[in-house]
C-alpha cells in the first residue's frame, strides 16, 4: 500500500480536454467585421504558462479608434438608441445564452491566454460573465424604475478600457450595463489578454447585433489614450491601476465627460480571536491566492488578533503547501501562471525587497514549471506597516501579515492606506461585524467570507480605489444622463 | 481546551467541501484511491434480520472482495451487532480483518449506564476488536457534557485492548459547532476514532460534517501529538463519493492518515461500487452489476 | 444729538466651531455700488483652508457618528435659527447690494432649503440602499456612507440660498464641509456660521471661509485630505484646473453652473459612497 500513488505522489495530470479553435491572427472588431489595423501593426498574445505565442492580434492606433468611434456613433444614432428597449434587452439575452453555450471553450481560452486555473475560469469567471449579461439584459426595458422621479437618457458612445486579470468578466461588467442603458461601445481589452474578448466578438456576430453597437479594439496604451481623449466619446469607464486612473481623471478635466474608475486596492483582512478559524483560513487563501492574487480587491494585508496569531499562522502555512501550482489547464490546479512577464518581474521585485528588509517569508514550497511566469503562494510574516509590501499593491500571490491587539487598532491599521476597495472581517460575534464593517473605509466588505461577486451586488472603491460603482442597480447610474 | 468552543461557519465549510468535489482524480491516482478506499471499508450489516449465516457470508466477502482479482486488499473490518460477534469471529479470527461491534445500546444509547458498560465488556469478551459506541445525545443536548465524556472514558476502560470508535450521531446534534464540540469532547475522553453516524437516522455522513471532524482531529493532533481516526458512516454508496472523501482527507490531514488504521468508511453497498470501478479501470469497459458478488 | 457710536461687526471665519480671523491677518473690504466700504471680511489663506481641513476631519467623526435623526434635528434647528435672524440676513443682503424683495426671497429660500434637507437625513439611506439578491448563501446589502471631507466652492451670483444649498446637501449626507461662500455676499456667508453654531452642529462639521473663491479652489483641488469638491457657479477655467489637481487624490467632483432651483436627494447622493457588505447565511 505504501507505493500507492494516491498516498505519496501528486495527483495524476487531469488536463481539460475541450479544444477551442484559435486563429493565427485576429483583426480589430469594428462594425461586426474583423479588420486589420490601419497601419497594419500587430501584437503577440502569449500563453503565460509556457511563454509561447498563441495568436497575433491587430494593434489599434489613433486612426482605428477614430474609425471605431464613428462606427459606434452611427450605430447609436441609427439603430441602438432608436430600438425599443425590450429589443435591446433581447440582444443581450441572446448573447448571454451564447456565452453559456460556449462556456467551456471560453474557459479554456481564458486560461490559455491569461494563465488562470481552469477551475476558476470554468467555475467563476465564465458563469459570472453569463450571469452579468442576463442581469442587465433584464434591466433594458425597466430603467424607468431604476431612477424614480428622474428622466434618463443614454450618454451615446461609451469608451471602455479593461485589465488583464479577469479579461472576459471585466468586459461583461463594462458592456452589459452600457448596452442595457442604450449606449454603444468601443471596448479595449488589455494588451496581454485580448483573446476571449475577440471570441466574444464572434458571438456578437452570431447574435446578429446591429453592426457598430459593440466594437472591440485590441491594443496598448496608445489605443487607450486615444479612446479617453476622443471628442466623440461621451463616457469613459476604466478598470486598471490607480496610477492610470489618475491620468484619466486628469485628462478628462474640463471636458465634462463622465467617468467611472475601478482601480487598485490593498485590502485588510481582519481575523478576530473568536473567528471560525478554519473557515477564516480558507477565506484568507481565497482572498489572496484566488487568480494568483491578480485581484484588485484581494485581501493582501492580513491583520490577525495576537491571541490566535500562532495557531492561525500554523494553519495557514500548512494550507498553502496543499495548493497545487502549475498548468492552468489542469483541472486540479489551484494557482496558475502569473499573467505576464512585467507583472511577474514586479512581484519578484517586491519579494526581493522584503527579503532585503529581512522580513520573514514562507512559501508553499511547490515545484515550479521551467517555462512561463510563476510565483509560489507566499506569506510575509510580521510585516511592518512601513514596509512597501504592506503599503503598495503587489497584485500577486503575496500576503503581508500583521497582528493587532484590539478592534480600534485593527480599524486604524485597516484604514491606514490610500486605497479603499475592499475589506474582510472574521468574527463569530454579530455586533462586532457591524462595528468593523461600518468603520472600514472600503466599497465592499466581506464578513466571514471573502472575494464573493454577483451581478446584483454593487462593486467599487472608496478613496483612491476608484469612483463609481459597477454591478447591481447602482451600476446603471454611470451609464445614463439623468435629468430632472 | 475541550471546554473552549470552536466556532464553525457552515457556509464556509460547505464551500470548502464542495471544492474537494471538483478535484479530478485520474489514472494511477484514481486506481490508488479506489484500492485504498476498499481497504478502508468497515463492511457493515446492522439489521434485525441478521443471522450467523448472513454474517459469515459478509465476512468472506470482506476477506476476499473480488474472487477474480486476488491482488485487491481485504476490507478493514466487519461491523455487526453484538449477538453476531461469534459468527463473525469464526471467519475473521487471525485474518487481519478487524471485528467491529456496535455497542452501548446502539443506536439510541438510551439504556442505563451499567447495562451499556456490561454490553461493551461482553462484546470484547466475545472477540470484538473494535467497539462502535454511541454518545449519550440526551446528555449532550441538555448540556451535561461532563456526563458525556465520563461515559466515553468508562467505555474506553471497558474496551481494554479493543479500539473505541465514538459515534456522535451528528444528524441529531443539529449544527456544525456542536459537531466540532462533541468531536473535541470525544477525543479528550479517549476515543480512538470519531464517527459521524449510526446510519439509523435519515441524516448520515456528509462531506461538511466529516470536514469539521477532520479539522478537529488535526487540531487535536497538533495539540497532543495523538493521531485519532475518522469514520464517516452512512450515505456513502459510490466510489466517486469515496474518493472525494479521500481527497478531503489527503488535503486536510495529509498522507499519514491515508491508512485503514486512521480512516474508515462505514458502509454496506460501497464496496461493490468500488469493485466495479476498479474493474472498469483495469479492464477499460463498464461492468455489469452481476460481475461482483452480492453477499 | 449725542449719536451713539455704532458697534460694527467684524465678519470672521467659522472653523472648528470657533470664529477665528484669517491667520494671515488679511481682510478684504466689501464695497457697495458707489464704492463705499460697507464692511471688512476675512481673506482666507491657504493655511486657513488647511486648518479648516483639519477641523473638518475632526468634525467628520462626530457628524458621521450622529444618528441620521439627530442630523435632521440639527439641520431643522438651523432653519429655525435662520428664520429667527431673517431680518438680520435680509438687511445684510441689502447691504451687499440686493434689493429688499430679492433679499427676502433669498433668505426664505435658504430657510426652506434647510428644512428640505433636514427631512432627507434619515431617508437617503433608505432611498439609495439595496438588498442584493445574490445567487449564493449570502446576505448582501448596499448602503450609502458619506464621502468624507468635502469642499463646497460657491461662485459669484449664487447667493445666500445657493450657499446654503451647497452646505445642506453635503451635511445631509453626513459629510464634513468646508464652505467657501458666494463672493457676492461674503458677509452673509460669515453670518451663517452663527446660525449653525447655535444649532448644536458639532464643531468642524461645517467650516466657513470667505475670501477669493478661485484662490481657495486651487488649494481645495490639491489638498490630499479633501475627499470631494462641489462647485456651484465656478468659472470653467477654475473648474478645469481644480479637476486636474484633484486627480492626484482621485477626489469626487461635481460642478454645476448655477444654484439649482430646488433641492434633490440625487444631489446628496453625489457625495455618498456605496458600501456593499456580504455575510454568509447558515447555522
Amino acid at each position: 500500500m505504501s507505493e500507492n500513488p494516491f498516498i505519496n505522489e501528486p495527483y495524476a495530470p487531469a488536463p481539460e480536454s475541450t479544444k477551442v479553435a484559435i486563429k493565427d491572427t485576429y483583426g480589430l472588431f469594428i462594425e461586426n467585421d474583423f479588420v486589420p489595423a490601419e497601419d497594419g501593426s500587430t501584437r503577440e498574445s502569449l500563453n503565460p504558462a509556457t511563454g509561447k505565442l498563441i495568436a497575433r492580434v491587430a494593434e489599434a492606433g489613433k486612426a482605428d479608434v477614430d474609425k471605431a468611434v464613428q462606427a459606434a456613433r452611427r450605430a447609436y444614432e441609427k439603430t441602438w438608441s432608436r430600438m425599443a428597449p425590450a429589443e435591446r434587452g433581447k440582444y443581450l439575452y441572446r448573447l448571454a445564452r451564447l456565452i453559456q453555450e460556449r462556456s467551456r471553450e471560453l474557459a479554456v481560452l481564458e486560461s490559455m491566454d491569461g494563465g488562470k486555473p481552469i477551475r476558476e475560469s470554468r467555475d467563476v469567471d465564465i458563469p459570472l460573465v453569463a450571469a452579468h449579461f442576463f442581469y442587465y439584459a433584464g434591466w433594458a426595458d425597466k430603467l424607468d424604475y431604476a431612477f424614480p422621479n428622474r428622466t434618463w437618457s443614454p450618454h451615446g458612445v461609451a469608451g471602455q478600457i479593461i485589465p488583464w486579470n479577469f479579461p472576459l468578466l471585466m468586459a461583461a461588467w463594462k458592456l452589459a450595463p452600457a448596452l442595457a442603458c442604450g449606449n454603444t461601445v468601443v471596448l479595449k481589452p488589455a494588451e496581454f489578454t485580448p483573446l476571449t474578448a475577440l471570441y466574444l466578438a464572434e458571438l456578437v456576430q452570431e447574435a446578429e447585433f446591429p453592426p457598430g453597437v459593440i466594437n472591440i479594439l485590441t491594443g496598448g496604451s496608445e489605443a487607450g489614450r486615444s479612446i479617453v481623449e476622443h471628442e466623440d466619446v461621451n463616457k469613459i469607464a476604466f478598470t486598471g491601476s490607480t496610477e492610470v486612473g489618475k491620468l484619466i481623471q486628469r485628462s478628462l478635466a474640463g471636458t465634462g465627460k463622465p467617468y467611472t474608475l475601478e482601480l487598485g486596492g490593498k485590502a485588510a483582512h481582519i481575523i478576530f480571536e473568536d473567528a471560525a478559524i478554519d473557515q477564516a483560513v480558507e477565506g484568507i487563501v481565497n482572498g489572496i491566492f484566488f487568480n494568483q492574487g491578480h485581484v484588485c480587491c484581494a485581501g493582501s494585508r492580513l491583520l490577525v488578533q495576537e491571541g490566535i496569531a500562532d495557531e492561525l499562522m500554523r494553519k495557514l502555512e500548512y494550507r498553502i503547501q496543499t495548493l497545487i501550482v502549475g498548468n492552468p489547464l489542469d483541472k486540479n490546479t489551484d494557482i496558475g501562471a502569473i499573467n505576464n512577464q512585467p507583472q511577474c518581474n514586479k512581484i519578484h521585485e517586491f519579494l526581493e525587497e522584503a527579503r532585503e528588509e529581512g522580513l520573514e517569508m514562507v512559501d508553499g514550497g511547490q515545484e515550479l514549471p521551467e517555462e512561463g511566469f510563476w510565483c509560489r503562494p507566499t506569506i510575509v510574516k510580521n510585516a511592518p506597516q512601513s514596509s512597501r509590501i504592506v503599503r503598495e499593491e503587489v497584485f500577486g500571490p503575496v500576503l503581508a501579515v500583521q497582528t493587532f491587539r484590539n478592534p480600534d487598532e485593527a480599524i486604524e491599521k485597516a484604514n491606514n492606506t490610500r486605497y479603499g476597495l475592499s475589506g474582510g472581517v472574521w468574527t463569530d460575534k454579530g455586533s462586532k461585524i457591524f462595528k468593523i464593517t461600518n468603520a472600514v473605509q472600503a466599497g465592499v466588505l466581506w464578513a466571514n467570507t471573502f472575494n464573493k461577486f454577483d451581478p446584483t451586488a454593487p462593486f467599487g472603491g472608496y478613496k483612491e480605489s476608484g469612483i463609481g460603482r459597477e454591478g447591481g442597480l447602482h451600476g446603471l447610474v454611470p451609464y445614463v444622463r439623468l435629468g430632472d | 481546551m475541550s471546554n473552549s468552543r470552536v466556532a464553525i461557519d457552515a457556509v464556509g465549510v460547505a464551500e470548502r467541501a464542495k471544492r474537494f468535489q471538483t478535484r479530478s482524480i485520474k489514472k494511477a491516482s484514481k486506481l490508488g484511491a479506489m484500492e485504498l478506499a476498499l481497504s478502508m471499508v468497515d463492511l457493515t450489516t446492522l439489521e434485525g434480520s441478521d443471522t450467523p449465516g448472513k454474517v459469515r457470508q459478509l465476512c468472506r466477502k470482506g476477506l476476499n472482495p473480488d474472487p477474480s482479482d486476488r491482488s485487491l486488499p481485504h476490507v478493514a473490518a466487519i461491523c455487526v451487532y453484538p449477538s453476531m460477534i461469534p459468527a463473525a469471529n469464526e471467519v475473521l479470527a487471525g485474518t487481519g480483518v478487524e471485528l467491529a461491534s456496535v455497542a452501548t445500546a446502539f443506536p439510541s444509547g438510551q439504556s442505563p449506564l451499567n447495562i451499556r458498560l456490561d454490553e461493551v465488556a461482553a462484546c470484547v469478551e466475545a472477540g470484538a476488536t473494535e467497539i462502535d459506541m454511541v454518545i449519550n445525545r440526551g446528555a449532550y443536548l441538555s448540556g451535561r457534557f461532563s456526563e458525556v465524556t465520563e461515559e466515553i472514558t468508562a467505555f474506553k476502560n471497558a474496551c481494554g485492548a479493543a479500539h473505541l470508535k465514538v459515534i456522535l450521531e451528528t444528524g441529531e446534534l443539529g449544527t456544525l459547532d456542536r459537531v466540532r464540540h462533541a468531536s473535541d469532547l470525544a477525543m479528550e475522553a479517549g476515543a480512538d476514532f470519531i464517527k459521524t453516524s449510526t446510519g439509523k437516522i435519515p441524516q448520515a455522513a456528509n462531506m461538511e460534517v466529516t470536514l469539521v471532524m477532520l479539522e478537529a482531529i488535526r487540531d487535536y493532533y497538533w495539540r497532543t501529538g495523538q493521531k485519532i481516526g475518522m469514520k464517516p458512516a452512512g450515505g456513502i454508496r459510490t466510489a466517486k463519493q469515496a474518493f472525494q472523501y479521500l481527497v478531503m482527507l489527503r488535503e486536510t490531514l495529509g498522507p499519514d492518515w491515508l491508512t485503514p488504521k486512521l480512516f474508515r468508511f462505514g458502509a454496506s453497498s460501497l464496496a461493490n461500487d468500488i469493485l466495479m470501478q476498479i474493474r472498469k479501470i483495469k479492464q477499460g469497459v463498464y461492468t455489469n452489476p452481476e460481475d461482483v458478488t452480492k453477499d | 444729538m449725542a449719536d451713539r457710536i455704532l458697534v460694527k461687526k467684524t465678519y470672521k471665519l467659522y472653523v472648528g466651531g470657533k470664529f477665528p480671523r484669517s491667520e494671515s491677518g488679511q481682510t478684504l473690504a466689501f464695497t457697495d455700488k458707489k464704492g463705499k466700504v460697507v464692511a471688512a471680511y476675512c481673506k482666507s489663506s491657504r493655511k486657513d483652508f488647511r486648518d479648516a481641513v483639519l477641523a473638518a476631519s475632526t468634525g467628520l467623526k462626530a457628524w458621521k457618528a450622529a444618528t441620521p435623526y439627530l442630523r435632521g434635528q440639527i439641520l431643522y434647528r438651523a432653519a429655525e435659527m435662520l428664520e429667527g435672524r431673517s431680518a438680520q440676513f435680509v438687511e445684510e443682503l441689502q447691504l451687499q447690494g440686493m434689493s429688499k424683495s430679492a433679499a427676502r426671497k433669498d433668505v426664505q429660500q435658504a430657510i426652506d432649503r434647510m428644512v428640505y434637507y433636514a427631512g432627507w437625513t434619515d431617508k437617503v439611506g433608505q432611498l439609495f440602499s439595496a438588498v442584493n439578491p445574490v445567487a449564493s448563501s449570502h446576505f448582501c446589502f448596499t448602503m450609502p456612507e458619506p464621502t468624507g471631507v468635502v469642499a463646497a466652492l460657491v461662485g459669484e451670483g449664487v447667493g445666500l440660498s445657493g450657499t446654503v444649498e451647497a452646505a445642506c446637501r453635503l451635511l445631509a449626507g453626513g459629510n464634513a464641509v468646508i464652505l467657501c461662500g458666494c463672493p457676492a455676499c461674503p458677509l452673509s456667508a460669515s453670518s451663517l456660521g452663527e446660525v449653525w453654531h447655535t444649532s448644536d452642529l458639532p464643531g468642524g462639521a461645517l467650516n466657513i471661509l470667505t475670501g477669493i473663491t478661485d484662490d481657495l479652489a486651487e488649494t481645495a483641488g490639491s489638498h490630499r485630505a479633501v475627499d470631494g469638491v462641489l462647485g456651484i457657479g465656478l468659472d470653467p477655467a477654475v473648474e478645469k484646473s481644480l479637476q486636474e489637481a484633484a486627480a492626484d487624490s482621485l477626489k469626487r467632483l461635481s460642478f454645476v453652473a448655477e444654484a439649482p432651483k430646488s433641492g434633490s436627494p440625487y444631489a446628496i447622493a453625489e457625495f455618498l459612497e456605496m458600501k456593499t457588505t456580504w455575510h454568509p447565511v447558515g447555522v
